[in-house]
């Protein structure tokens, strides 16, 4: 433990209205703590100079999968564990139950949420590809009230975001598609369990006749927020998926992402891997 | 003395017992474990929840003890390795894999077989690729895991002939 | 007399208190008045120590420090050639070198401290790879950076190369690897002047231990004291390295004059403890047109980091292994261990064997491809046969009969039809199957008169209780010890399992029995305890009290009433090396190993090229290892040394930076979880070994050396990629997989 414990603090505020009316009071000055499985680990490693946080995991009002008509409302506090259990989830959003399975082990899916994972705001994030490609939408909440923003707009750079220091994410809205259409989720991590993604990749398509109608691309790993790829979206709208198209889609998707090197990939590795999932989901859309 | 003002009560039921603490809020439940409560079978092998060797049950799921900060204990009910079966006898799975030798210097093996145990639970007979799934937060560097897949076959057979008589 | 109970799988002997968690490994050990210790580290690879400086607005005086001026002895990590100080003191030689050691009550505080004492060096230049350091860039130990070469010669290779009909070379490198055994190192001490040094802590080799505290407090031996308490796997990485967090430990015992418990966390484990010694091999082979080896010449180089530790031992293994189990006429190797400023590299399983071996059993794919052979027939027509001699001249006279393992290992893993098969259906595919193999062997106890040297020695006990209790410095680390050595004395004895228990591995009661490594533990240290068993029944019918037949009752019977009417009863039995082991150690020739373990793995792998991911499906592990003792333990042991190597050759991969390992911690030093691993399927052949316990051999490390060259010429047969070094990282593979496409 490599930080001075006695110099933390995690209050438990008894509601949501308690927590919000703590943020608006000193903004910035106390943070959202959930379930601990980024944060707990930033503090042991000595990485955690924020002292003061709030706990989030007993609030209801952040619980919850509520599903309606035109969307499934995920309350932020939604665990991996909670997705992965889900039938509707399952079955009309199963690129987010993939990514749910693939992080952690099931100890780190009992305790990891959705809220706490899109505001940790990793680059590499297993999830929040799939909620790009999902269209999903946050709300977010403060004192002063509600608003909400598409969640392709909530990332504005590495760990930087649309989010006030007086806002909580409240719940994640999930359009629920009209026609079915191709899924395509492919997480490349180090190993097969309990890894940090390389390369994430989520997709989905309506394709007829071999025409692509609609499709949502995006990635993680491959640039300093997790990525939706309008560009390549462009480059496939309205086309027929062969050899020309899935090629241009290539080169869009190289120049519209930024890999790095770093400790766990390297560029070349990210970017031939990305490239070569693109052609993989739209070969296998076409099926 | 200024750092004891900063301590928090904590009251948390574990394998049964009903306990008052005053510990950092932040402290790891780990530690309150292993320190506070002188139960040393959960581990810590990490300090990151990579391993699962400091795996115990809060509220009946299994978590990393060594992420859970001690404020979010607060009225749970944890279960560790000293409290997955009563006194003096032995839950299947810790039978199993005494059978199967699925323990070998045994520093992750109470994790492991909370981990089974959870398994088991959740899913009471499954195939190897759930076994896989199930364990794959608990890293062993000594078995190979095949002799603990090996213990949670064992263990589910023996559990499922104990349902049946 | 209850049945043979050699060869049974009789459950381990401490299993309950492990699947329990009653276990108490070192952390888990409570003591009035504890102290934490802590260490303060070199930042910096190589350079001068200007001054250490403690800063922030602590409470200095409630801390004990020490430094090397503390030290009442010999400021030296004792071990070979006593060049590694115990903390530095005027000079660094690696990051994370041990300078400054601080206790306190409160472990939140002293790690606060631990962050606040600044130690201020002046750089120097540093040498941080194989290469620099042959080239001498910067001389950073010696005069020359060589902490050890090895000559061997056999024959006259020079006269080869000019009658051969294939010439083939090649070159191959291994990585670092780190142990990662799943508890940290850990020690607790007690010390003073009046009652001296005792610790207790995570560890293989107590005496190894005790060696190291004598002279760095200059007390008599009987004023140290070292205690093993159970240990949560080693494989080598608490070989040595406990040597230095005891001495720690101690030294903070000493000036506080209150137990002091140092525990490592995880990223200091990994950056600053022992790893494999990273490795390049250079193989130039001379090959007749029949297939036939004529010649080998090899070089083979070690990075042992900043100091020499074991690393002379570490490239002897290396070195004896280098040219295989098999026949060659004419073998020169030469080989150096060099060093760099890098944290020092120590024993991890196989020691040296791994690395060595992975260059071979790639290379003589090369060689069988360049002479037309697929790479079985090339292994039958050269395989080392009984009465043949290896690279150091010794004559092999054990049954070996590696021709019938290959041929076995074929059959359980359909190779033959698998390669056909995979030929056929990967054309195409994305996901590519592919099955290789390894063929070697392994070589148990210490190298030619090194069990000699070491004399060995285990005593017997009979108790009050009429129970026996082994008394050894061997220890339990997971892979068995307990419960094989009290089935050797039971079986020895007639009794059964239950009446047999090991004493404490404990100094101050239990004789050097020599260190837990080299797979020696069952082949020496067992062969000791059946002949001390031997002696304690032989005193026991001498005395009258037993008599020649008897049963487990009137056994324990006799024990009782020995120990009433004589006093104690402790029989002990000393390593005497057989007469045909002729070793010289100068010119390196002769019987380097009493026995060999002798193995064929067969890997079968999926590399998907969409990712260039590779899994390994399926595994085949046949060796012939001697007597099996308990085919559970046994079994466990290749199970897991296999997953250790598939790590070796897939996953684990140190990053450094400057000298210091980047990725220090699990989540970026990749081990294989559940989901890596298929299951392993292990096979014995016995062919029991005249000096061993009931025919038994070592086998604790030939997994690790075959596991990965297998997996790589799996990679090589499923996609034609030729890839000679390890780990075989994806990016490696999609970077070559890409050239060879173009």
């Amino acid at each position: 433990m490599r930080s001075y414990l006695p110099d933390y603090e995690l209050v438990t505020p008894a509601s949501l209205s308690e927590a919000l009316a703590l943020m608006d009071r000193e903004p910035g000055a106390w943070k959202p703590f959930a379930g601990g499985t980024d944060l707990m680990v930033l503090l042991e490693a000595g990485k955690l100079p924020h002292k003061m946080f709030f706990s989030l995991w007993h609030l209801p009002e952040l619980r919850g999968i509520r599903v309606a008509s035109e969307a499934v409302t995920l309350g932020s506090l939604t665990t991996y564990t909670e997705v992965l259990g889900h039938p509707l989830l399952q079955q009309e959003f199963p690129l987010l139950c993939q990514a749910a399975g693939e992080t952690g082990g099931v100890a780190t899916q009992n305790r990891g949420t959705l809220g706490g994972n899109i505001a940790n705001a990793s680059p590499a994030a297993d999830s929040p590809p799939a909620l790009l490609a999902y269209d999903a939408e946050l709300e977010l909440v403060s004192a002063a009230g509600s608003r909400r923003i598409p969640y392709h707009e909530f990332h504005t750079g590495y760990k930087q975001m649309r989010l006030a220091p007086d806002e909580l994410i409240r719940s994640i809205h999930l359009p629920r598609a009209r026609p079915p259409r191709a899924h395509y989720y492919r997480k490349v991590g180090t190993r097969r369990a309990q890894a940090i993604s390389k390369v994430v990749f989520a997709g989905t398509a309506r394709v007829e006749a071999g025409v692509v109608r609609d499709v949502r691309v995006a990635l993680g790993s491959v640039a300093p927020t997790v990525l939706r790829c309008f560009d390549t979206e462009a480059a496939l709208l309205g086309k027929k998926i062969d050899a020309v198209t899935i090629a241009d889609a290539q080169a869009a998707l190289a120049a519209e992402i930024a890999p790095i090197d770093d400790i766990r990939s390297t560029m070349n590795y990210r970017r031939h891997v990305s490239l070569n999932l693109l052609g993989d989901f739209l070969q296998s859309s076409l099926a | 003395m200024l750092d004891e003002a900063r301590k928090v009560d904590v009251a948390c039921k574990v394998n049964g017992r009903d306990h008052s603490i005053r510990v950092y809020p932040m402290a790891r439940l780990l530690d309150v474990l292993r320190e506070e409560l002188h139960l040393t079978g959960a581990k810590e092998g990490c300090g990151e929840g990579e391993c699962g060797a400091c795996s115990v049950f809060l509220n009946g799921q299994l978590v990393n003890s060594c992420l859970i900060p001690a404020a979010q204990a607060h009225n749970a009910e944890i279960t560790t390795i000293e409290g997955i079966a009563p006194a003096e006898s032995l839950h299947a799975v810790q039978q199993a894999f005494i059978e199967a030798g699925g323990s070998q210097c045994g520093i992750c093996t109470p994790g492991m077989i909370m981990a089974a145990v959870n398994l088991l639970e959740r899913v009471p007979q499954p195939n190897e690729e759930d076994v896989r799934v199930g364990l794959a937060g608990n890293l062993c560097r000594c078995t190979g895991y095949t002799k603990i897949f090996e213990a949670v076959v064992r263990a589910c057979r023996q559990m499922r002939e104990q349902v049946r008589a | 007399m209850p049945d043979r109970i050699v060869g049974q799988p009789v459950a381990r002997k401490e299993a309950r208190d492990k699947v329990t968690g009653r276990s108490r490994y070192v952390d888990d050990l409570e003591f009035p008045e504890l102290l934490h210790g802590a260490t303060v580290r070199s930042p910096c690879a190589r350079g001068r120590i200007r001054g250490v400086h403690f800063e922030g607005s602590l409470p200095w005086g409630e801390f004990t420090v020490v430094t090397a001026k503390d030290i009442p002895g010999k400021n030296c990590i004792t071990l070979i050639l006593d060049d590694q100080p115990c903390l530095a003191d005027t000079v660094v030689n690696h990051p994370e070198e041990a300078v400054v050691l601080l206790a306190h009550p409160d472990k939140y505080l002293l790690e606060e401290a631990r962050r606040s004492v600044r130690v201020d060096i002046e750089p120097l230049p540093a040498v941080f790879t194989l290469e620099e350091s042959l080239a001498q860039k910067e001389i950073v130990w010696g005069r020359d950076n060589i902490l050890k070469s090895i000559a061997v010669e056999k024959g006259n290779v020079d006269d080869v190369w000019a009658r051969a009909d294939f010439i083939i070379e090649g070159e191959y490198r291994t990585g670092a690897q780190e142990q990662l055994y799943i508890e940290p190192n850990g020690m607790v001490a007690v010390a003073n002047s009046t009652d001296g040094v005792t610790v207790w802590g995570s560890m293989q080799c107590p005496y190894y231990v005790h060696k190291a505290l004598v002279p760095l407090f200059g007390l008599p031996e009987n004023k140290v004291r070292v205690v093993q308490v159970e240990t949560g796997g080693g494989f080598g990485g608490k070989e040595e390295y406990p040597s230095m967090i005891a001495a720690h430990a101690a030294l903070l015992a000493w000036k506080s004059g209150k137990p002091v418990k140092i525990i490592y966390d995880r990223a200091e484990d990994m950056a600053a403890t022992t790893k494999r010694h990273p490795s390049r091999t250079r193989h130039r082979t001379a090959v007749s047109r029949e297939g036939k080896l004529l010649g080998m010449e090899i070089e083979f180089a070690l990075d042992g980091g900043a100091y020499a530790t074991l690393s002379a031992v570490v490239l002897s293994r290396g070195t004896i292994h280098a040219a295989g189990p098999y026949l060659c006429p004419n073998v020169r190797i030469r080989s150096r261990a060099l060093a760099t400023n890098t944290p020092p590299q120590g024993a991890f399983r196989g020691f040296g064997a791994p690395q060595s071996t992975f260059a071979l059993e790639r290379h003589l794919n090369k060689v069988a491809l360049a002479v037309g052979l697929t790479p079985g027939e090339f292994r039958r027509r050269n395989f080392l046969r009984e009465g043949q001699t290896t690279a150091t001249g010794q004559v092999i006279r054990e049954k070996v009969d590696m021709s019938r393992l290959l041929e076995r290992a074929f059959e359980l893993s359909e190779y033959s039809a698998k390669v056909k098969r995979f030929a056929e259906e990967n054309l195409g595919r994305r996901v590519k199957k592919g099955i290789g193999f390894a063929s070697f062997m392994h070589g148990a106890g210490f190298t030619g008169s090194g069990e000699k040297y070491l004399a060995s020695i285990v005593g017997v006990e009979a108790t009050r209780e009429g129970r026996v209790k082994i008394l050894t410095a061997s220890t339990e680390i997971g892979q068995g010890t307990n419960t094989i050595l009290c089935q050797i004395a039971a079986d020895t004895l007639g009794l059964d399992c239950g009446r047999v228990e090991m004493a404490p591995a404990d100094t101050a009661t239990v004789p050097n029995s020599g260190p837990t490594v080299a797979s020696r533990t069952c082949m020496i240290v067992g062969k000791l305890v059946e002949s001390a068993a031997r002696a304690l029944k032989q005193a026991l019918v001498g005395s009258g009290l037993l008599p020649a037949q008897y049963s487990p009752e009137e056994f324990a019977q006799a024990c009782t009433r020995y120990v009433e009417k004589h006093g104690a009863l402790k029989t002990f039995s000393q390593y005497q090396q057989p007469p045909e082991i002729q070793w010289d150690e100068e010119n390196y020739k002769g019987d380097a190993y009493g026995a060999y373990g002798w193995a064929v793995y067969v890997a079968e792998v999926s590399v998907d090229t969409l990712t260039c991911e590779v899994r390994v499906d399926d595994f085949v592990a046949v060796q012939e290892v001697g007597t099996v003792i308990n085919p559970v333990l046994a079994s466990g042991q290749i199970e897991g040394g296999v997953a250790q190597a598939i790590g070796f050759a897939l996953y684990e991969n140190v990053v450094w930076h400057e000298g210091r390992m980047a990725n220090s911690q699990m989540t970026n030093y990749i081990i294989p979880t559940s989901m890596d691993v298929p299951r392993i399927r292990v096979y014995f052949e016995e062919v029991p070994y005249a000096y061993g316990p009931a025919g038994a051999k070592g086998l604790g490390e030939l997994p690790m050396d075959g596991t990965a060259p297998a997996i790589v010429n799996a990679i090589e047969n499923a996609t034609g990629i030729i890839i000679d070094q390890i780990p075989v990282l994806p990016e490696q593979l999609m970077e070559l997989l890409k050239v060879s496409r173009a």
